[in-house]
């Protein structure tokens, strides 16, 4: 991606280089040319050209357009991460950066990841908004409270890169940064058998789900007072009321901190507010859990099929 | 009317704006548009020296990587009241409320603007609200930056941010009546003969100006309200845990923040364009396209806000539009930059001080609006967004661009608003030190952004040192180029030649009277019969007989 952004980088730098230089040149020369010899000497009687300024409009408009495109095809494609990306989760607070690997390890203003993979972050900020900057991946994103932005990256070379907050979120801002360690993908491979680790993210998840009885209402038989959550990811709900959405990670973290803003057809506003329960991190736990109960006929990758409740509705019981 | 040519005799004999009364109290009083034009300039000169303050002691911090002067608090609050102080109580009203107050009558042939009364109560609007934002300065500050992003604005932050709201709420009504008195001064008090398409460029911008004072600063207004609404009362406006949106304050701001920069640069572009023509005695090429760009960038400049949150989690398809739109609004700007250009072409150019401004204001004017097109770019604007690239690019628009046509109209018409001439060599060197020092202090900027270093930043990694202390070496050049202005019009005001009704010549209105002009602008009201910087067809401008004191043009082998 740095390679593609420098290209067109240096392409406006070649385009600006030579209008400011033929303005500068042709502005001398005019100045130099054309100057005063004599005080009450009058210039030219020159009202203007259509064709010309036709030209100087036209001209520039083509140009900006292909500017325009390139730098469009480009910023699609960094918002769209391959599929098959690693999945970092991050949440910034002030003024650290905290980042969760999927197998489990756990890290503060450093991430290691491994040559040649793809590296989707999803981040979420505890307080004011932030932003994760790598200059040397060229790759930068708000980091929002209340909701998930994602970036990816794909390093190509090892080393120790500097990783900013660069979205201005008070007094120690400017040392809320670290590194990003680009490792091969050998000595990564040890890196990730080094710490001491609890299990990965989805257990961890799996765990909590099961200290806040989530389990209790959420059986994956789908019998529960609650949805079944298998392969509820990726997935199309639909709401009471008739609406469909997305099961994102947006939605699922909406619907773990405040149930009731979104109920699935069929079912009661039972669900206790967990709002200021869990953590940011803990929140992303449950949704990588969530995310690991794939439905078993699904291909992998795939999103799963739609997890629609098919209980009729009104039989929901009120909560003790 | 003497043309001033007894220069051994600098004296002001004919009843003006200023002689015409003594003490205070005809000065805090009075409804004469000149007399407040010099209110405002005195208010918003005390404003540019305190955030100038502010500005060198950001750039002293940034000599050292562990930034060694103060602290990081200390910091946020310095960047902050640069911020704030310069955008909000010097750029806004520079070129408007001083010289488009001041010049505005003037130009179109009225004895004074539609609403005076109106026009000394922006003075005093304008004043409380600095002095709503002084208080907080002098409490301690606020450490928001200036653009008071929420949820750090409304929630987290623990300095003055309620004052200096209410500071900035009340001077944008200063900006709305100032607007608002333009657009009506246009429309009604336009002497005999004086067609719109007769009137001079800096009048059509100010136009277009006034258009985006009216509609634009009601929103920022408004917004800013709604940050000392959720801080006071903790209502959810922007705070996600009630239900607010911390993305949508972004919305709102920049709806009027983007086009502010216009609010600071089309009075500038005015400003330029009399220089041109002044200067290469010569018709402004092409009149209708560049009137007509003024209004292509007041009306767009309106939809191209969120390519300040490319990175900011919005939609990519919404992104995309705003993207297009940006590059849209680089066009009438081109426009005009080539026409000035063409203007030069086949003139008779003089190289005197308000001309070096101008030239100036194009050459860095350019050099920002082609970086603009490097942040619009939307995959290069995610790398550069933030970093100390956009800082650069905005201070080549609105000091390299905004500050340089302010100060070229402040020399260009410092004879019509003293009387007298400031000293030729003095003022042409001290703008040459103002352009070497302004780019010293900004380009290595551009380098540092692209290399990554973010905005904001009270320490940074060591190997962004070097390109740091080149800047804050500029920015010591710089200094003495804005502080020697200030040394010589003031000395001129008393010692300087006088500068009779006419000096440079020029076609305007304004030119027709007497400098300084009478409490009344004109003794008889004006007829317009001829086209603006028609100088072909005005044989009457010549210059003073005795000129190369003046030293306006090249004293050249004449033959």
């Amino acid at each position: 991606m740095a390679d593609r952004v420098d290209a067109l980088f240096f392409f406006l730098l070649g385009v600006s280089l030579f209008i400011s230089l033929l303005i500068l040149v042709l502005i001398i020369a005019f100045c130099i040319k054309y100057r005063r010899r004599a005080p009450n000497e009058i210039g030219a009687p020159i009202g203007g050209s259509i064709k010309l300024e036709t030209f100087w409009m036209v001209v520039p408009l083509l140009l900006s357009m292909v500017m325009f495109g390139w730098g469009a095809s480009l910023y699609m494609s960094m918002q769209h991460p391959p599929p098959q990306a690693m999945e970092i989760y991050v949440v910034g607070k002030q003024w650290m950066w905290k980042l969760q690997h999927p197998e489990g390890q756990m890290e503060i203003n450093e991430l290691h990841v491994p040559v040649g993979r793809d590296v989707k972050l999803t981040m979420t900020s505890e307080d004011v908004i932030h932003d994760f900057f790598v200059p040397a991946f060229r790759i930068k994103a708000d980091v929002l409270p209340a909701r998930y932005t994602t970036i990816w990256f794909r390093p190509t070379k090892a080393g120790r890169y500097h990783l900013f907050c660069s979205q201005y979120c008070g007094t120690n801002h400017a040392v809320m940064g670290g590194w990003v360690t680009v490792m091969e993908p050998a000595e990564f491979e040890a890196w990730l058998a080094g710490g001491p680790v609890e299990g990965s993210l989805a257990e961890a998840g799996e765990r909590l789900f099961q200290q806040l009885a989530c389990n209790n209402c959420h059986a994956s038989s789908g019998k529960g007072r609650g949805p079944s959550l298998v392969g509820l990811h990726g997935s199309t709900v639909r709401l009471q009321g008739g609406q469909t959405v997305i099961a994102d990670d947006d939605y699922l973290r909406e619907s773990i901190l405040n149930p009731r803003a979104k109920i699935v057809a069929g079912y009661g506003p039972d669900m206790p507010v967990f709002q200021g329960l869990v953590s940011e991190e803990q929140v992303l736990q449950l949704i990588a859990y969530i995310k690991s109960l794939a439905p078993p006929q699904a291909a992998p990758g795939q999103p799963g099929t739609a997890a629609e409740s098919k209980r009729p509705a009104g039989e929901a019981k009120k909560l003790p | 009317m003497s043309t001033g040519t007894g220069a051994s005799v600098p004296t002001l004999g004919h009843e003006n704006y200023l002689n015409v009364s003594y003490g205070v109290k005809s000065w805090l009083l009075t409804t004469d548009h000149k007399r407040i034009a010099l209110l405002y300039l005195v208010s918003i000169t005390l404003f540019f020296f305190l955030g100038g303050a502010f500005a060198v002691l950001i750039r002293l911090n940034l000599l050292t990587p562990q930034g060694d002067l103060v602290s990081a608090e200390t910091y946020n609050k310095f960047f902050t009241m640069h911020g704030v102080v310069m955008i909000f109580f010097f750029l806004i009203p520079s070129i408007p409320a001083v010289l488009g107050n001041f010049l505005i009558p003037l130009m179109i042939g009225a004895k004074d603007l539609a609403f005076p009364r109106l026009n000394l109560s922006s003075w005093y609007i304008f004043n409380l609200g600095g002095l709503f934002t002084l208080y907080s300065i002098i409490r301690g500050g606020v450490d928001t930056g200036w653009t008071f992003y929420t949820p750090y604005s409304s929630l987290y932050s623990n300095t003055h941010v309620v004052a200096t709201v209410v500071g900035i709420f009340i001077t944008g009504f200063s900006t709305i009546l100032t607007g608002l008195n333009f657009i009506v001064t246009i429309h009604t008090m336009r002497a005999p003969g004086m067609t719109w398409f007769r009137l001079p460029l800096f009048v059509w911008t100010h136009y277009a100006t006034s258009l985006i004072m009216i509609l634009g600063t009601p929103v920022v207004a408004i917004t800013l309200a709604l940050v000392a609404v959720e801080r006071v009362f903790h209502l959810g406006i922007f705070n996600p845990a009630l239900g607010g949106d911390p993305v949508l304050f972004q919305h709102l701001f920049w709806f009027y923040s983007h086009p502010a920069v216009y609010i600071m640069v089309l009075p500038a572009m005015g400003v330029t364009t009399e220089l041109i023509t002044t200067f290469a005695r010569k018709k402004l090429f092409g009149y209708h396209l560049v009137a007509a760009a003024s209004f292509g960038i007041a009306v767009i400049g309106f939809f191209v806000w969120a390519h300040h949150m490319f990175v900011a989690g919005v939609s990519p398809y919404a992104a995309m539009i705003f993207s297009i739109l940006s590059y849209l609004v680089a066009i009438p700007s081109a426009v005009k930059v080539f026409n000035w250009m063409a203007t030069l072409y086949k003139g008779s150019v003089s190289w005197a001080t308000p001309m070096l401004y101008g030239l100036g204001f194009i050459g860095l004017f350019v050099m920002g609006g082609l970086t603009g097109l490097f942040l619009a770019a939307l995959g290069l604007d995610v790398h550069v967004h933030d970093t100390y690239f956009v800082v650069a690019h905005f201070h080549y628009i609105m000091v390299g661009g905004a500050v340089m046509g302010y100060l070229g109209g402040l020399h260009y018409w410092w004879p019509k608003i003293s009387g007298r001439l400031y000293p030729e060599a003095l003022a042409r060197f001290s703008a040459i030190v103002l352009f070497v020092g302004f780019n010293l202090t900004f380009f290595p900027q551009f380098i540092l952004g692209y290399l990554g270093m973010p905005r904001r930043y009270h320490a940074y990694p060591p190997e962004f040192q070097v390109l740091n202390v080149l800047s804050t070496a500029g920015a010591s050049i710089l200094g003495i180029g804005y502080l020697l202005p200030m040394f010589y019009l003031i000395w001129s005001m008393r010692y300087g030649p006088v500068a009779g009704p006419n000096p440079w010549p020029a076609t305007g209105l304004e030119w027709q009277t007497p400098s300084p002009p009478p409490p009344h602008n004109f003794d008889v009201t004006p007829v317009v019969s001829w086209e603006p910087y028609d100088f072909a067809n005005r044989p009457d401008l010549k210059y003073p007989a005795p000129a190369p004191e003046l030293g306006h043009f090249q004293p050249a082998a004449q033959d």
